[in-house]
């Protein structure tokens, strides 16, 4: 076979000298982290809101969030990608437009946005079964203690349903790592774009691949301990099956 | 000031962006779910399988490939499907493969992993009665896969295994960081030769919408009707 193997690529220094190989992957596995914690977070407040929505009685409300799960859901990410980067500072004012193209940070925000947004219809999906698992009777118990439709949500439903959400949310989470690879597409050098990056240099993809995919793995590894850890941390003694809850209790 | 959409640009590149790009986006999604499927179905069978290579070796592939993102997948791919052909062929450089040939063998293997848990599943929700009654009429084991649990389990899954479909088709604009001429990667082509970076990717968005919202209403017509004949 033709493949010249050399892995001591790794401790090679990079063509500006200023760090390894390795320390280049593993920044970009920071910037992979930084990404993908920055959307979950995006998409957790905004899956909660249209996922309330959807369980609103108004028919407005839940028409609105409807549109919003599928305008998001049935675009690809690459394309999403390219409307808020390439597109959006374009219909923007001029002033604002000029104002976001010059900003440093305007890549690393359109992605964690776009990622964001394009997660947030399923967070709200899931957040809407699990509403709508609880059974009016908790509603009905919080209107009964004379509470307003917000205080139900926060004080009562929503805490619930969190809980319930934890097993699928880990599987976001995961998702929302792999996805952040489409941002090496716009140039952000993140996990992905590092091993791509360090193919075109070095030419030793072989190395280059198996590096990123082993840190994607211990990743992978990392966050599923720490959402178990937060299952059983979180968990209500005695309210489920399940003492914890686990992924098989999908439909209740 | 508002941007002012050139719908010309949009008309002039319509042949070229329906005829090559989404045709090969289509191309690529319907061949890629068929192998993906018919793999994903042997990879189901080799997973449940009671001899251990098999299964381990089952399952560590498809969870290999479910833990790195598409993009990486696409990469690796792409390097070792050229140099695998190199060393069956025995030529002195990675061998020249089709881009699409490439990208039909990569989406297969890397939608196999998908179908292969869509299957186990669909296997999963058929009851055990059926497999004891299938032995006990004298089926094989090949018999009571082909005869009696995967005509079933395929049933129940054909709503998953078409929403994954779609999910397929999505995908497939990733081809485009390989400056393959899929549907995106047309209209890529489009708006640096005519600087109409706006309208070309709004109208890709647009019809990706469309395709994708088109067929997942379908697909929730055939989940009512497979669920009311359940």
């Amino acid at each position: 076979m033709g493949y010249n193997w050399d892995w001591n690529v790794f401790l090679q220094k990079t063509p500006d000298g200023s760090e390894t190989y390795l320390s280049f992957l593993l920044t970009g596995a920071m910037w992979t982290l930084a990404v993908s914690l920055a959307s979950l977070a995006i998409a957790i407040v905004f899956g909660t809101f249209v996922g309330v929505m959807q369980t609103l009685p108004g028919r407005k409300a839940r028409l609105a969030a409807r549109v919003y799960v599928e305008v998001f859901r049935n675009i690809p990410l690459l394309v999403q990608m390219f409307v808020w980067y390439f597109v959006v500072p374009e219909l923007l004012p001029d002033a604002a437009g000029q104002l976001v193209k010059q900003w440093d940070h305007s890549l690393f925000f359109s992605v964690v946005l776009c990622l964001g947004l394009y997660t947030s219809p399923r967070i709200a999906e899931q957040l809407r079964s699990a509403l709508s698992s609880l059974g009016r009777g908790q509603q009905m118990a919080g209107k009964a203690l004379g509470m307003s439709t917000t205080q139900t949500y926060r004080i009562v439903l929503l805490p619930m349903s969190f809980r319930i959400i934890l097993p699928p949310l880990t599987s976001e989470f995961l998702g929302v790592i792999k996805n952040s690879a489409i941002a090496s597409v716009l140039g952000l050098i993140e996990l992905t774009g590092a091993a791509r990056t360090m193919q075109e240099f070095t030419f030793q993809a072989f190395e280059a691949f198996a590096g990123a995919t082993l840190i994607y793995f211990l990743i992978n590894i990392i966050v599923v301990r720490f959402m178990k850890r937060l299952e059983r941390i979180s968990a209500i003694p005695g309210y489920t099956a399940m003492q914890g809850g686990s992924a098989a209790n999908g439909k209740n | 000031m508002l941007f002012d959409i050139d719908w010309q640009v949009i008309a002039d590149a319509l042949p070229f962006l329906i005829f090559k790009g989404l045709w090969f986006s289509i191309r690529l999604t319907l061949v890629a779910t068929v192998g993906g499927m018919a793999l994903g179905t042997i990879l189901a069978l080799m997973r449940l399988s009671s001899v251990r290579p098999l299964s381990a070796g089952a399952e560590a592939y498809v969870n290999g490939i479910r833990s790195i993102p598409l993009l990486m997948v696409i990469f690796w791919f792409f390097f070792l499907i050229p140099v695998a052909a190199q060393m069956i062929v025995g030529s002195d450089t990675p061998v020249h493969v089709d881009p699409f040939l490439l990208s039909v063998i990569t989406f297969t293997l890397f939608e196999a992993a998908y179908f292969c848990e869509i299957v186990r599943s669909g296997i999963g929700a058929i009851s055990n009665g059926q497999v004891n009654a299938a032995k006990a009429m004298g089926m094989t084991y090949r018999q009571t896969m082909t005869v009696v649990v995967l005509p079933q389990a395929f049933r129940i899954m054909t709503p998953m295994a078409l929403t994954q479909m779609i999910i397929l088709f999505q995908d497939t604009s990733l081809v485009y960081v390989l400056s393959i001429t899929d549907f995106l990667g047309a209209a890529g082509v489009v708006a640096r030769r005519t600087g109409r970076l706006v309208e070309m990717y709004l109208f890709a968005a647009a019809v990706y919408f469309f395709i994708c919202f088109f067929l997942s209403t379908v697909v929730r017509r055939i989940e009512q009707r497979l669920a009311i004949i359940r």
